[in-house]
């Protein structure tokens, strides 16, 4: 099951902060095809936003191919995402890697930099444009989930 | 198509014929099923409108539509909490929802207003005249959505909540849209809770309406500008600009495409609305209301 958190000053428009984690848990692992997403009534008394934000990141999800609405049952995970559930053993590696770094007297940010200055030499990202023309009306459309923020865990 | 949650045409209401107007040539259409929010600086005739709205005021020139027949005829779909949160303060708590279940018989939703009110942890043998403000906004929420209404008007409900009550109640009243299609109006001072809350808005100040539509169409009308100073901008009508130095910012209705070296973005909000409330005098943007019933 998804528990969904909108962070209101993360400048990401609230329903791509709902395909963001959805697709995160679809990653780890969390939520697995056949599982059933939580209702729209459900999401929005969890996190006071309009419901029409989450039927948006519904559609959206739906679009890829992600999930899929059944009339009057939900919606239900088709696919999964990725190859790194939550206990593979690239995560069982990294996890030593983390703890060792800690030992070496790492702190949380320089682990941050570390890992971000590997990923973006094997996983390039796509130029990011500082501002947007009018007709790109969501912000941050293109995001990466690089480890900045301190103040947040795992979505789980 | 269905019938509009609430239309107002040239609505108008002054108190007492000297007096100025609480509200003056007041149209729009709110689609039924919306989430509507209500701002404007103080004494821009909120509290006026949603009490014509709910039928406790009567117009003084124009009309308001409500679920399609007049104020009166339907209060029995229509919950109101007023401001003042106006309670009978000698019954206690659970008197209070008795009464709520006795006035609407055969559509009194128990669960939903025992829930409100527990989440309070309010003690149903107090009387409501010892409770705080915020408690009394609890039971004047339950009344309102124990009624099971498909209008739900509210002035300034969240104002005196702790933030935890607010977001908890603000999920409540998701939880009513998402699952009775519920419309929802709702005045309030604090536009950053709406952002995520209200896909309509209405922006009232001195007496009129100054914006309306939904939310996505008013922020996709909109435009931020930052271009060098002394750059002319029309045609596009104009908000709100300021110039620092060399640089000039603007936010802009474009009239058509924007010349390419300005540099653009798009407005929250917050930040619309507070242009707006900043300069009374920016030309309004009311809809004619036979073209807002778009949007999914």
């Amino acid at each position: 099951m998804v528990d969904y958190r909108i962070d209101r000053h993360s400048g990401v428009a609230t329903y791509v902060q709902i395909v963001q984690q959805t697709k995160q848990a679809l990653r780890l692992g969390l939520l697995a095809p056949g599982d059933k997403l939580p209702t729209a009534r459900e999401v929005v008394e969890a996190t006071a936003v309009n419901p029409n934000t989450v039927l948006k990141a519904y559609r959206e999800l739906e679009r890829e191919g992600l999930v899929e609405a059944r009339r009057g049952l939900g919606t239900f995970v088709r696919r999964s995402l990725g190859a790194a559930p939550a206990d593979s053993p690239l995560r069982a590696e990294l996890e030593q890697w983390a703890a060792r770094a800690r030992e070496a007297g790492l702190e949380r940010e320089d682990v941050a930099a570390l890992f971000t200055a590997v990923l973006e030499t094997h996983y390039p990202a796509p130029a990011h444009p500082q501002m947007q023309t009018q007709a790109q009306r969501h912000r941050t459309r293109t995001h990466h989930p690089a480890p900045h923020t301190t103040s947040q865990g795992d979505p789980s | 198509m269905t019938v509009p949650a609430i239309e107002a045409d040239a609505l108008g209401k002054r108190f007492g014929r000297r007096a100025a107007w609480a509200l003056r040539d007041c149209s729009f259409r709110l689609p039924a099923g919306r989430v509507c929010a209500v701002v404007g600086p103080n004494g821009a005739g909120k509290s006026t409108l949603l009490a014509l709205a709910a039928g406790l005021l009567g117009p003084t020139e124009g009309t308001v539509t409500v679920l399609g027949t007049d104020p009166a005829t339907a209060r029995p779909e229509v919950g109101f909490v007023d401001q003042d949160k106006p309670l009978y303060p000698q019954l206690t708590v659970a008197e209070t929802l008795r009464m709520g279940a006795d006035l609407n018989p055969g559509h009194w939703d128990e669960r939903t207003a025992a829930r409100v009110v527990a989440g309070g942890d309010l003690d149903p043998n107090r009387r409501i005249r010892s409770l705080s403000g915020g408690q009394r906004t609890r039971v004047a929420l339950a009344l309102a959505l124990g009624k099971r209404p498909a209008l739900l008007l509210l002035d300034e409900p969240m104002a005196d909540l702790d933030p935890l009550a607010r977001h908890e109640l603000m999920g409540v009243l998701m939880g009513q849209a998402a699952a009775h299609g519920t419309t929802i109006v709702m005045s309030s001072h604090v536009v950053a809770e709406l952002e995520d809350t209200c896909d309509h808005l209405l922006l009232i100040g001195g007496g009129r309406v100054r914006l309306a539509g939904d939310t996505d169409d008013l922020l996709a009308a909109h435009t931020r500008v930052t271009a060098p100073a002394r750059t002319p901008l029309d045609p596009h009508t104009v908000v709100e600009s300021r110039t620092t130095g060399r640089q000039l910012t603007a936010l802009v209705r474009p009239a058509g495409p924007l010349p390419g070296d300005w540099r653009t973005g798009a407005p929250s909000l917050e930040e619309l609305v507070l242009s707006y409330l900043r300069n009374p005098g920016a030309p309004d943007q009311a809809p004619p209301p036979d073209t807002t019933e778009t949007a999914a």
